[in-house]
């Protein structure tokens, strides 16, 4: 069902995609019904040699490697494989930003209708988030539910939403030794809830299908954690996780919410999740080493900008977890340069 | 853990009582017979101990009044609340198994979206008999569910998860909304099916209705006190969201899931919301002091038990809640009572010694 959000103007939304893959024909075409509405910012991956293909009728904006480097210049941050799509976050100067993986597709929600991902993203960022008491009937500003018995009325305000992340059918974003030890596990389950993630729990947020406000947490999404054998499956990444927790407790931190549930997008095979195990364990080892330390991690008071709290993290990080991997040190690094970025070319909006 | 065909679920029919309060009848056992039938029904009869109330034939039951309470308990029975479906917890306190799924007389059997009957009992056991993950956030729901799985990025360290204490059920039609909100909406009803279940995290607290709830009494019993209400008390209504909150704080600090979503049963009667104002007018106001104190009650190392985790929070109760007002002394009071009973009525099965979770 899709909730048209009459408060938010179309040009207030930027769609980002990394293209991992050149032919984006099939891509875009899925997509048409859903994003020919708004700005597309489409980020080649410096990688790749083919020229993109791109179908017509859609505003689109496309950035390679040439822009990259001209914008960038000389930085510890890299812009291959999935990071591309961060390049896309810091050029746009719009408030909202959607951005999904190039090997999804819409999916279809209970009656049959093609789930409208950037209306339901929307939804979940312009409604607040109640990230201080848990409701048992889920989102209450859903039509149909509410704020139940004993939830206190003091917390029923919410507050501002930063972060969506949606979630897939099909192809789930499991990592690969659980997709390699059942291979038939799909995910068929079509979860009818938006959730709010509380305040000081930890989640692993994946990149693959999410929203955020730009305004809030822009500089908080970054890509800094790059595995030794990172690669172009997302079996073969942990950056978007590494990000998303920097994010919320960024978000905890400030206060903000950050949303889990729908809307869904239909993901689909590429690649063989047994061939990515041997990379993968890296960064399941890299996990187990992190967890303690966000579990403990707690900013100043003072601190009360996003960019400033993305610092103070990659302090701590440098601190507490760069001795017991290097990855770590380069991505703390990769993270204070990404602020200066943010803070030269990004950090104004339209 | 690949399998292709699914476990069938345990029915526990000797490890599990059903404990229902009533005041009225038990009419809605006929439609929850398939279901209920194996089990033991424990139940707590509210109100005028001279009225009979029948149970339908072909059940294995005991049945408590108010006059067997204060006979079983002596000066005790203070603890348990009267005119109130609080009272229930005496069941809770009697039982001799290991599990109780608790439902409210007005519950029904619910329909999944394929049209099928919901057999919430028996969802229930899965949810107890599988752990719960309150350290870290699955977007998937509950791991352990059939077509699930952690999700990428989920530490592998905590995959064991924890041992299940609570399983919290919903409810379509009539959702559990308080007095404000139901005359505000009088006709909303819960038709979503929400098709999860999920741990709620370490650290956050939650409302929990005993409408269509289960727990392991071995593991968290003794913190299932639901308070004083009704008759002579000046609050009704929150009996099962005080327990849901005691119950919480030492779930998380004894390192115990609570889980909550799937099953749903269907709840047919809407309460007079104006009867229910009068009820929840100070728990309203009171629940601002309320939820700050058990946001930030903190348990001692060497409470390793249910009991002395009850215990210790009963004087936390005491000695914070008391300005509020001499209710909460009232109450403290109770929460000893009510674990004194609870002793001397298990004695031999003790607590479950459990290592502290992490603070």
């Amino acid at each position: 069902m899709s909730h048209s959000n009459i408060n938010v103007k179309d040009d207030e939304i930027d769609i980002v995609i990394g293209a991992l893959c050149s032919d984006l024909t099939s891509f875009m075409n899925d997509w048409r019904p859903v994003f020919s509405r708004f700005h597309l910012i489409i980020v080649k991956d410096p990688d790749l040699k083919e020229e993109l293909q791109i179908p017509e009728g859609f505003n689109v904006d496309v950035y390679t490697k040439t822009d990259i480097d001209r914008l960038v210049g000389s930085s510890s941050i890299l812009f291959y494989g999935y990071s591309c799509r961060y390049f896309g976050f810091l050029v746009s100067r719009k408030k909202y930003i959607v951005s999904i993986d190039d090997d999804c597709t819409p999916a279809k929600d209970k009656d049959g209708s093609l789930v409208d991902i950037v209306a339901q993203h929307v939804t979940n960022l312009t409604t607040p988030a109640t990230p201080f008491f848990f409701n048992t009937l889920y989102d209450p500003y859903r039509k149909g539910a509410d704020f139940v018995r004993g939830y206190p009325f003091s917390l029923r305000n919410g507050v501002q939403c930063a972060l969506s992340c949606g979630l897939w059918l099909n192809l789930a974003d499991y990592d690969a030794p659980t997709q390699a030890l059942k291979p038939e596990l799909k995910n068929s389950r079509y979860v009818d809830a938006v959730l709010t993630v509380p305040a000081r729990t930890l989640m692993p947020l994946s990149g693959i299908n999410i929203a955020f406000d730009r305004e809030l947490v822009g500089p908080a999404l970054f890509p800094a954690l790059r595995l030794a054998g990172e690669g172009k499956l997302r079996w073969e990444t942990m950056e978007d996780i590494w990000s998303g927790m920097c994010a919320k407790v960024v978000c905890d931190h400030l206060g903000f919410g950050v949303k889990s549930g729908l809307p869904y997008v239909w993901r689909t095979e590429r690649g063989n999740a047994v061939d990515s195990l041997r990379k993968e364990w890296e960064g399941v080892k890299l996990m187990e080493e992190v967890v303690p330390f966000f579990q403990t991690l707690r900013l100043k008071r003072t601190t009360v900008k996003a960019e400033d709290c993305v610092v103070e993290v990659a302090k701590e990080v440098k601190e507490h977890l760069g001795k017991v991997d290097p990855v770590f040190g380069r991505a703390a690094e990769a993270m204070v340069d990404w602020v200066r970025l943010w803070r030269a070319v990004g950090s104004s909006s339209s | 853990m690949a399998s292709s065909s699914p476990a069938t679920t345990p029915l526990l029919k000797d490890e599990l009582d059903i404990v229902i309060p009533t005041i009225r009848n038990l009419d809605f056992l006929e439609m929850w017979r398939p279901f209920f039938q194996p089990y033991h029904l424990i139940i707590v009869q509210d109100g005028d101990p001279s009225k009979t109330i029948k149970v339908p034939d072909g059940f294995d039951y005991e049945l408590y009044n108010r006059n067997d309470i204060n006979r079983i308990l002596g000066p005790r029975s203070s603890c348990i609340s009267f005119k109130d479906s609080a009272c229930r917890c005496f069941g809770y306190m009697v039982s001799k198994k290991k599990y109780i799924f608790t439902i409210d007389d007005d519950c029904f059997v619910a329909k999944n979206p394929s049209g099928e009957d919901i057999n919430a009992l028996e969802q229930h056991i899965k949810n107890l008999l599988s752990p719960s993950t309150p350290l870290f956030f699955n977007t998937l729901y509950d791991p352990y569910r059939e077509g699930a799985d952690f999700v990428r990025g989920y530490p592998f360290s905590l995959r064991e998860g924890v041992p299940t204490a609570v399983s919290h059920g919903l409810w379509l039609n009539i959702p559990d909304y308080d007095a404000p909100t139901q005359l505000v909406k009088p006709r909303e009803r819960n038709s979503r099916y929400v098709d999860a279940v999920l741990t709620i995290p370490k650290g956050t607290l939650f409302p929990m209705c005993g409408m269509n709830l289960a727990f392991d009494r071995d593991l968290i019993g003794p913190a299932m006190y639901f308070g004083l209400m009704g008759d002579g008390q000046p609050i009704g209504r929150y009996d099962d969201m005080w327990a849901g909150w005691c119950v919480k704080v030492i779930c998380d600090h004894l390192g115990l899931g609570v889980k909550t979503g799937l099953p749903y049963i269907w709840h047919s009667k809407a309460s007079n919301p104006f009867v229910n104002l009068k009820k929840e007018y100070k728990g309203i106001f009171w629940q601002e002091e309320i939820i700050p104190f058990f946001q930030s009650a903190s348990l001692p190392r060497e409470c390793t038990t249910v009991q002395k985790c009850y215990i210790e929070l009963s004087k936390q109760v005491k000695q914070k809640l008391s300005k509020v007002d001499p209710y909460f002394d009232k109450l403290a009071d109770a929460m000893v009572t009510w674990i004194e009973a609870w002793d001397e009525l298990n004695p031999s099965a003790g607590s479950a010694k459990l290592a502290n979770g992490t603070a």
